[in-house]
């Protein structure tokens, strides 16, 4: 990896050289009843807007990548369907697409994503066209006290970005994996960083430690989730879900869906229609028949955490969960996953 | 418009439907003209013999009979009889036939008496407790929302020609506000009902800042027990809360079910 220093100023010149490409960063949406600022992911139309200092966002950048909703496909028929039909397929990429200041957290996310729906026989090309297209800045983040990615292995991201860049006092530190990304800091006033310069990134990165509050314990977490699979605390856990959704909506890795068609009203056109879904609905596991493998809450919970941390590392040797806090945040019934985990741990069954 | 309707080169019938209101603003049926852009092809889709709100002529030979409103008067209830005898399938269109609407408010006084002599005065009319249509009559299927979601109701009238079957989403609001990357409505310190409210709107109210008053009727398996729990941790009153639920009808048993427990003590 190469690393470079730039003065904290140079930032704009680097986001204006970015900005001949949509940029989409965090930018504040609005306030909470006690005045705390609310960000998301968006489009970032002036380099004023861009809100590095966003703790965490409500939702994940997943809409860019992984849209809540998208057409598989369409089909059109000719002369009132007795005629000739054709299927169009539209990945939905018209230009490239700069995501600027996702914390490791959400570059990880990326990371696991990629290994589901790139690495498998069956490639997502609608996934796929959208990462081809993208050029990721990451930057630094100051942990939240539900922040949990340290237990998670995924507080730091050593790929998946073109550029990363953490704030030091006045400068920033950036850390290069692309090609683009080295001409692009060429454009701006950067050097390389000296011994002192190094000592005081380490310093930075020491100081994160301490500040993680959340944790989760993983040991062995596969096969205790195994021993533990009739527990009664995950009925405890059900009777307090809405299953409403809202954790897999927010969550950056959550990639489950469900597909449905759709013919127009004319009868000329059809369209095949993709929605992001969650294990937590009560319609996730209903089928043809009117049959439903999971119509209990608990039951729809406790296999979305058995995804989460048992499936995905059987299958990856790492979890699906990056440890952002966002599922825990954004539940109403406030059902996060450090509790939960540690309950399942503490169960004496 | 006679040309017979094909599609993928097998020939569609085009159903007789007819709309028809009991008690109600109509608005519904409003909600189906409003929408210029697809209100021709819609139209190409059925054949429409009554439909008060769009044409003069009636006729009382359907297939598919609309009924918007709920049922407060004796003639009503006759009326909707005759239509369910008709008509091979029967829709409640709208909150106010699935549920009784915002016309069932009045039910939740003990002396209906009272109700109408406030706000009648002398005037002689008939209003009894309000009921949704299937309290009276089988039910074929139910189009909720107040007032319904045009698009939805094109959806399920495709699928209704197509002899497709209709399915109502069982997951709540939240999972389309999400959707829609709101702010949630809690964390600007409102009440909103997104969490048990069936979904299908799109969280057209949240979208919009408004917190869900729940005129879509609750969830299958709403979990209505959290509900209060997690109101009454942000500080919003029983009350207010049960404003919500009363507001359309739909949640009448659970609301029954919380008032019988809060009146127990006395």
């Amino acid at each position: 990896m190469l690393f470079k220093v730039f003065p904290a100023g140079e930032l704009i010149r680097l986001f204006e050289i970015l900005a001949a490409d949509r940029i989409v960063g965090p930018v504040k949406k609005g306030e909470d009843q006690h005045g705390r600022s609310l960000y998301d992911f968006d489009v970032v139309h002036d380099f004023t807007e861009l809100r590095l200092d966003y703790g965490q966002t409500i939702h994940s950048a997943k809409n860019w990548f992984l849209p809540y909703q998208e057409d598989l496909c369409t089909f059109t028929f000719e002369d009132g369907g007795s005629g000739d039909w054709h299927k169009e397929v539209d990945y939905g990429v018209y230009a490239p697409l700069v995501l600027f200041g996702l914390h490791p957290c959400d570059i990880n996310a990326l990371n696991k994503l990629d290994k589901v729906l790139l690495g498998g026989q069956y490639p997502n090309p609608f996934y796929g066209e959208k990462r081809a297209n993208m050029f990721i800045v990451g930057h630094s983040c100051s942990p939240q006290p539900f922040c949990f990615c340290k237990s998670m292995g995924t507080d730091s991201a050593i790929r998946g970005f073109d550029l990363f860049l953490t704030r030091m006092d006045d400068l920033y530190f950036a850390e290069i994996l692309s090609p683009r990304a080295f001409h692009l800091l060429e454009q701006i006033d950067c050097h390389d960083p000296d011994s002192r310069e190094h000592h005081r990134y380490m310093e930075i990165m020491e100081a994160k430690e301490s500040l993680y509050v959340a944790h989760v314990d993983t040991s062995d977490l596969t096969k205790i989730l195994d021993l533990e699979f009739q527990a009664s605390v995950w009925q405890e856990w059900g009777r307090r879900c809405f299953s409403c959704g809202t954790c897999a909506q927010v969550c950056p890795t959550c990639y489950c869906y469900g597909v449905a068609e759709q013919v127009d009203m004319d009868f000329t056109h059809a369209r095949k229609e993709k929605m992001l879904y969650s294990c937590n609905l009560l319609d996730f596991a209903s089928v043809a028949g009117g049959h439903n493998f999971r119509p209990e809450s608990h039951t729809r919970l406790k296999y979305r955490y058995y995804h989460k941390h048992r499936g995905f590392v059987e299958a990856f040797e790492e979890s699906l969960c990056v440890g952002c806090g966002r599922c825990g945040q954004a539940c109403l019934a406030h059902i996060t996953v450090p509790e939960v985990i540690a309950s399942v741990r503490a169960s004496k069954e | 418009m006679t040309t017979k309707k094909t599609f993928l080169g097998v020939p569609v019938a085009k159903p007789k439907v007819a709309f028809f209101e009991l008690s109600s603003c109509e608005g519904c049926q409003l909600q189906l003209l409003n929408n210029e852009a697809t209100l021709l092809d819609f139209l190409s889709l059925v054949e429409i013999v009554r439909f008060r709100e769009g044409r003069k002529e009636a006729g009382d030979d359907y297939e598919i009979a609309f009924v918007e409103g709920s049922i407060t008067r004796d003639d009503e209830e006759e009326l909707l009889r005759e239509i369910r005898r008709r008509a091979k399938i029967l829709v409640a269109l709208g909150s106010c036939a699935c549920f009784g609407g915002v016309n069932q408010l009045k039910n939740r006084f003990n002396d209906l008496e009272w109700v109408k002599k406030e706000v009648y005065g002398s005037f002689p009319i008939e209003s009894q407790e309000v009921k949704p249509l299937s309290a009276v009559i089988k039910v074929d299927l139910e189009i909720y929302g107040c007032p319904i979601k045009k698009e939805e109701v094109e959806r399920i009238v495709t699928a209704l020609v197509l002899g497709e079957q209709v399915h109502h989403p069982q997951y709540p609001v939240c999972m389309e506000c999400k959707a829609r990357e709101n702010i949630c409505l809690f964390e600007l310190g409102e009440p909103c009902l997104g969490p048990v409210t069936r979904a299908g709107c799109d969280a057209w109210c949240p979208s919009n800042r408004l917190g869900c008053w729940g005129c879509r009727g609750p969830a299958p398996e709403a979990n209505l027990a959290l509900l209060q729990i997690i109101m009454a941790e942000r500080g919003i009153s029983q009350e207010r809360m049960i404003d919500r639920l009363e507001c359309f009808g739909g949640f009448g048993a659970f609301v029954a079910e919380v008032k019988g427990k809060k009146e127990e003590p006395r």
